[in-house]
C-alpha cells in the first residue's frame, strides 16, 4: 500500500522551480535566500557534510563517555567509579530490572542507534540506495523523537550529586564522563537535525538504474 | 477524526512559475518534510489536511486555538516556577533532612570541568524552557484577544520553534524517577512538589504540541502582522 503511493509521482516545490521553508511551509521563489513568511533561511544544495561533521563529533567523543567515570562516590574513604555500563550492572545486581533497562536504553541502545541510522540514511541517500521513502522516513522521525532521551544519565548523576553532596558518609560527584556524554548527545542532534528528510524522497524518487 | 486531502496543485505551481514570484506562491503550501507542493484549500475547522505522500499534517484548523495555546502557555510557566522554588526530592537519613532543588541538581556540577555541564543543565531545564514559553506568550497572546500581532512576533515565535528540541524539562523529570530509585537503599526519599508540578507540566507540554498545526499557526500570523 505504501509502496504504491510512493511510486506516484508528486509534485514537489524542487521540481516546479520553487523553494520550500521547511519551517512554515510556504512555498519561496527559487532565487530567495530567506522565507518571507517566517524569515527562516532557505538553504541552496541541503548538503550531507554537516551531517557528517556533528556525526562523526558525537562518536569521538561518545567513547570517552563509556571509558571514563560517570560518577564517583566516596564512602567512608573509598572511592568507587562507575562508568555507565557499570552503573547499568548495579542496578541489575540489586534487582531494579525496570529503572536498569531505562538507563541501558537511554545510555547506550539509543546512542549507538542513532549512530548506526544517521551514517545509513545520509550513505543510502548519498548512493542512492533502492528503497521506499516511507521506511526511511519513519526510522527518521524515530531518531528526532528518542534523540534527546539519551540525556537522562546525565540528569541523574547531577541529581544524586546534589542529593548526596551534603555528606551521608558519602559523597557523589559527576565524572568526566558525563560532561563527553552530554556533548555526544548534543552533537548527535546537531546532527539529525542538519539532515534535512526531504532528501530521503528526493532519493527515492530517482534511485540509480 | 476525519481526515481530508490537500489538493495537488501542478496547475497553481505553474502559474506560480509564470507570473512575478511572491504573491502568486502566498496560496501554495509545501511539506516540510518531503517537499510536496499543495494548493492551500481551507479544510473545515477540526480536520486536519495531511500531505498524501508522508502524513505530515499540513493544515488543522481549530476554534480558538490561538488563546488556548497561550493560556497552556502561560500555565506551563507558573508551573515551571514553582519547579524552581520549590524541592523535587526530600531525602533523609540519620536525623539529617536533605531537600534538592532544580539548581541544586545543576550546582552540583558546578567544579572544575564540570562547570560547562551546570550551565548547560541550568539552559536545558529551566532558561529554555522559560524563554521558549515566554516568546510563545508573546507572540500569540495580543492575536488570542483579537489585536494584530506584536511587533517582531514572526521572529520570536521562530525562536521558539528553535528553542524546542533543547527544552528538556520532561527528561528531567524521568531522570528523578530514576535518581530516586538509584538512593532509595541509602535513605529514604520522597517526592517534592516541584516534581509534580513538572509532571504536570510535561503533560501540558504534550496537549499543547498535538493541539497546534504549526504551519496553520504559521499562516495565521502572517496575515495578523502589520508591521
Ligand atoms: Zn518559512
Ligand atoms: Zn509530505
Amino acid at each position: 500500500m505504501a509502496h504504491t503511493r510512493t511510486t506516484q509521482p508528486v509534485l514537489t516545490a524542487h521540481a516546479a522551480g520553487l523553494r520550500g521553508c521547511r519551517t512554515c511551509g510556504r512555498a519561496n521563489a527559487a532565487s530567495a535566500t530567506t522565507c518571507r513568511r517566517c524569515g527562516a533561511g532557505l538553504s541552496h544544495v541541503p548538503g550531507l557534510q554537516l551531517v557528517w561533521a556533528w556525526l562523526i563529533a558525537g562518536m569521538v567523543v561518545y567513547v570517552p563517555a563509556n571509558v571514563y567515570p560517570m560518577l564517583r562516590t566516596q564512602t567512608m574513604g573509598r572511592t568507587q567509579d562507575n562508568t555507565i555500563l557499570g552503573g547499568v550492572f548495579d542496578l541489575v545486581q540489586s534487582g531494579y530490572w525496570l529503572v536498569a533497562f531505562i538507563v541501558f536504553f537511554a545510555s547506550i541502545a539509543i546512542p549507538v542507534a542513532k549512530f548506526v541510522v544517521i551514517a545509513y540514511l545520509a550513505l543510502a541517500v548519498q548512493w542512492r540506495w533502492p528503497m521506499r521513502g516511507h521506511a526511511r522516513h519513519r526510522l527518521y522521525e524515530v531518531v528526532e523523537f528518542i534523540g534527546r532521551w539519551s540525556m537522562i544519565d546525565v540528569f541523574v548523576v547531577a541529581i544524586l550529586s546534589a542529593l548526596v553532596q551534603f555528606n551521608l558518609a558519602a559523597t557523589v560527584a559527576p565524572g568526566i564522563a558525563a560532561v563527553s556524554f552530554a556533548l555526544s548527545v548534543a552533537f548527535t542532534m546537531l546532527a539529525a537535525q542538519a539532515f534535512d528528510p526531504r532528501l530521503i524522497w528526493r532519493a527515492a524518487e530517482s534511485p540509480m538504474q | 477524526m476525519t481526515t481530508k486531502t490537500l489538493q495537488t496543485a501542478p496547475l497553481a505551481a505553474a502559474a506560480a512559475r509564470s507570473h512575478t514570484p511572491g504573491d502568486s506562491t502566498a496560496g501554495l503550501v509545501v511539506c516540510p518534510t518531503c517537499d510536496a507542493l499543495y494548493k492551500l484549500t481551507p479544510v473545515p475547522v477540526g480536520t486536519r489536511g495531511r500531505c498524501t505522500r508522508c502524513g505530515t499534517t499540513l493544515s488543522f484548523p481549530r476554534e480558538r486555538a490561538m488563546s488556548r495555546i497561550v493560556m497552556l502557555a502561560a500555565t506551563s510557566l507558573v508551573l515551571l516556577s514553582a519547579a524552581v522554588f520549590f524541592p523535587f526530592l526530600e531525602l533523609s537519613a540519620g536525623g539529617m533532612t536533605r531537600r534538592a532543588s532544580v539548581f541544586d541538581a545543576a550546582l552540583a556540577f558546578s567544579t572544575g570541568l564540570t562547570l560547562p555541564l551546570a550551565l548547560a543543565t541550568l539552559a536545558f531545564i529551566i532558561l529554555l524552557p522559560a524563554l521558549r514559553l515566554t516568546l510563545i506568550i508573546y507572540a500569540l497572546a495580543p492575536m488570542s484577544m483579537g489585536w494584530y500581532a506584536a511587533p517582531r512576533a514572526i521572529t520570536a515565535f521562530r525562536w521558539a520553534e528553535a528553542m524546542r528540541p533543547w527544552a528538556m524539562a520532561e527528561i528531567f523529570v524521568i531522570g528523578v524517577a530514576v535518581a530516586l530509585v538509584k538512593v532509595a537503599g541509602l535513605a529514604s526519599v520522597h517526592l517534592g512538589i516541584a516534581f509534580w508540578a513538572m509532571v504536570l507540566l510535561v503533560l501540558i507540554n504534550v496537549l499543547n504540541d498535538n493541539f497546534m498545526c504549526r504551519l496553520t499557526l504559521w499562516r495565521t500570523l502572517e496575515q495578523r502582522s502589520r508591521f
